[in-house]
């Protein structure tokens, strides 16, 4: 017998092993940036801003011209490399400490400024790689490093909804939540993910999407619990949906910022269909 | 190593009433600025506010920063693309930067940053001061670096070491600091903003620009495979030597027959140059050397000065801090006094006069 091969490698994703932990959420997430990257033809035009934290190896994962940010400010760099040279398609990948807690000013002020830029967010509820202390996006009750006694929203306040908060902001285009828990569900990821290139190709304003992905080791949990830890409990804070799509219609798909919300979802409503 | 020194006197061309901190920035156009990312802090707001105006008509590129951390890290940015950026802050601007700088260096991308200095600690004041010399000589952030520090005296070398400024952040591929206050930033004087030589053109051949027909670049300050982070700083100290050989600047001023010389930089210089002249005039033998490079020091040239004379005093707007660089350049037995007004405070010609006579023995 033998096993052919259906889904080949995407070009711009190196055939290297990655580093992080099995039943982790960033590998599936590269992979569906590096087939947007290749679906579009970007590989020699991208450059990858690389946060602090797991993923700031994104230059061993991706074949594509990447830096690495300082901690929080992948969207500030990522104004910077887009104004100097807007032929640049300029892709940041951050979690949620990154994007939320400590780069929260240069993330809404980024949007604010409807930067043609494509930010992925991965929302996993913790820092990881520092060890499992509480992040922005902790769910309430969540026991982490920092919040021995469970996240106490009294004391540590609520979670951050980032794809409801970046909806707000005029200048993002583009800002849906997605989860990466079965097929159905990354294949919508992978549309999102699509979505949000759009966004900056044709010159929209600031694509976003959530990637909500578990971080098994901070959880400890087994990578099945931790997919049901998604569904039952961060989908339930977090729920999935398009919050923004102002993307241009295929019959007006140059006309860029100014054109009108085409358009939205209810907070908290799964408005794609598969 | 060169002596250099400008003022509009010594050019050639027509010089117009120009203040300091537009002159900074006219030198920067002329330079080939290609991005500005600031946020307003007083007393460098012309730099921001005329660039705001000044580089859409060259094409370039002006965006107001929400803070000076996303300021400096969109300089990063666009350094990494290749193109000719600055950013221009005071006091606590320039402190939130350090992070950034500290990436900037150890990304090894260059760039310029102008910290038109106010006194502090804290928010301070919008005074004259010289109280970040060992923030600007030290790197200022984390970590074993250094950036290039140029202090003008005057609006002319406000333009003309803004200008040269850029070129020698692309040469040595590393951040360059402006390290200048409010009196030559809001003073007026002759200047003549045109080009004292063609600018560098190098082929950036390390620069994020798409991966189209080559392999992927990265550039990066981590390192964390084997010993690699250690190599790295090696990397960065061999081109910390090359910068202590080849960038050294400074000028002289009545020193071949001195028996005593005053070492101040920027202002502190320009006002020291007075009471020299009245030294001078008193039959007194003392001259003046400004070093125009802060790091590195020309420490060569001071040393070889310094073997000609009794002793020396440093003049600086702060409680003493090139003085300790001085002492150790010249060791023990050369005596170095110091007189220095913190905070805002300017010394006076009569002042540095009666510091001179007290320590010419």
């Amino acid at each position: 017998m033998t096993v052919n091969k259906t889904l080949g490698r995407p070009e711009s994703l190196c055939d290297v092993p990655t580093l992080y932990c099995g039943g982790c959420g960033h590998g599936v997430a590269h992979r569906l940036t590096a087939e947007a990257i290749d679906h579009f033809g970007l590989r020699g035009s991208a450059v990858g801003i690389a946060p602090a934290g797991c993923s700031v190896l994104l230059y061993k994962y991706f074949d594509i011209d990447t830096i690495e940010s300082a901690h929080g400010r992948a969207l500030a760099v990522g104004t910077g490399m887009k104004r100097a040279n807007p032929d640049l398609f300029v892709l940041t990948y951050q979690g949620d400490g990154d994007l939320a807690s400590i780069g929260m000013c240069e993330t809404i002020h980024t949007a604010n400024r409807g930067e043609s830029i494509t930010a992925v967010f991965i929302n996993n509820a913790v820092y990881g790689m520092t060890g499992g202390q509480m992040a922005p996006t902790t769910l309430p009750g969540q026991r982490t490093t920092t919040t021995p006694a469970g996240r106490d929203i009294a004391r540590e306040g609520a979670p951050i909804k980032m794809a409801e908060m970046m909806a707000g902001f005029d200048g993002v285009a583009y800002s849906e939540r997605v989860a990466l828990y079965d097929p159905r569900q990354i294949r919508r990821a992978r549309k999102a993910v699509f979505k949000a290139f759009e966004a900056q190709i044709t010159n929209s304003g600031l694509g976003f999407v959530e990637i909500l992905a578990p971080c098994v080791t901070n959880l400890k949990m087994t990578p099945d619990k931790a997919q049901q830890w998604v569904i039952d409990e961060l989908c339930a804070t977090f729920p999935l949906g398009v919050y923004k799509d102002r993307l241009p219609t295929e019959n007006q798909a140059t006309t860029p910022a100014a054109a009108t919300q085409t358009a939205t979802a209810e907070c908290g409503s799964v408005t794609h269909a598969d | 190593m060169n002596a250099t020194a400008t003022t509009a006197e010594k050019r050639t061309g027509t010089p117009t009433l120009m203040q300091g901190n537009i002159a900074l920035a006219e030198g920067a156009v002329q330079a080939g600025l290609r991005c500005y990312f600031g946020y307003p802090i007083t007393p460098q707001n012309q730099i921001p506010e005329y660039l705001s105006a000044r580089l859409p008509e060259t094409g370039g590129v002006f965006v107001q920063a929400e803070s000076e951390l996303a300021s400096i890290n969109m300089v990063l940015g666009a350094a990494a693309t290749g193109a000719r950026v600055m950013t221009s802050s005071s006091g606590p601007g320039i402190s939130l930067m350090q992070e950034g700088i500290s990436f900037l260096a150890g990304d090894q991308l260059p760039c310029v940053i102008a910290n038109i200095m106010r006194s502090g600690p804290g928010l301070g004041g919008i005074k004259p001061t010289q109280g970040d010399y060992y923030q600007a000589t030290r790197g200022g952030g984390h970590g074993d670096y250094h950036t290039l520090v140029l202090a003008p005296a005057n609006a002319q070398e406000m333009f003309d070491l803004t200008y040269k400024a850029f070129d020698l952040a692309d040469t040595y591929r590393n951040p360059v600091l402006i390290l200048a206050d409010a009196i030559l930033g809001q003073m007026k004087e002759p200047v003549i903003p045109e080009p004292p030589y063609p600018r560098l053109e190098l082929d950036k051949d390390w620069a994020l620009t798409g991966a189209n027909n080559r392999p992927a670049r990265n550039i990066r300050s981590m390192y964390l495979e084997g010993d690699d982070q250690e190599q790295h700083n090696y990397v960065l100290q061999e081109k910390y030597d090359r910068v202590r050989q080849e960038v050294p600047m400074w000028e002289q001023m009545d020193t071949d027959d001195a028996d005593f010389v005053v070492v101040a930089f920027g202002t502190s210089a320009r006002i020291a140059s007075s009471a020299v002249r009245l030294a001078r005039a008193e039959g007194l033998r003392v001259g003046l050397f400004r070093p125009i490079t802060l790091f590195p020091l020309p420490e060569e040239a001071l040393r070889e000065m310094a073997a000609k004379v009794n002793g020396l005093l440093v003049v600086e707007m702060n409680l003493g801090q090139m003085v300790h660089d001085v002492r150790a350049i010249l060791g023990p037995d050369k005596p170095v006094s110091f007189h220095g007004r913190p905070g805002g405070g300017v010394p006076t010609v009569r002042e540095i006069l009666e510091k001179i006579k007290e320590n010419m023995v």
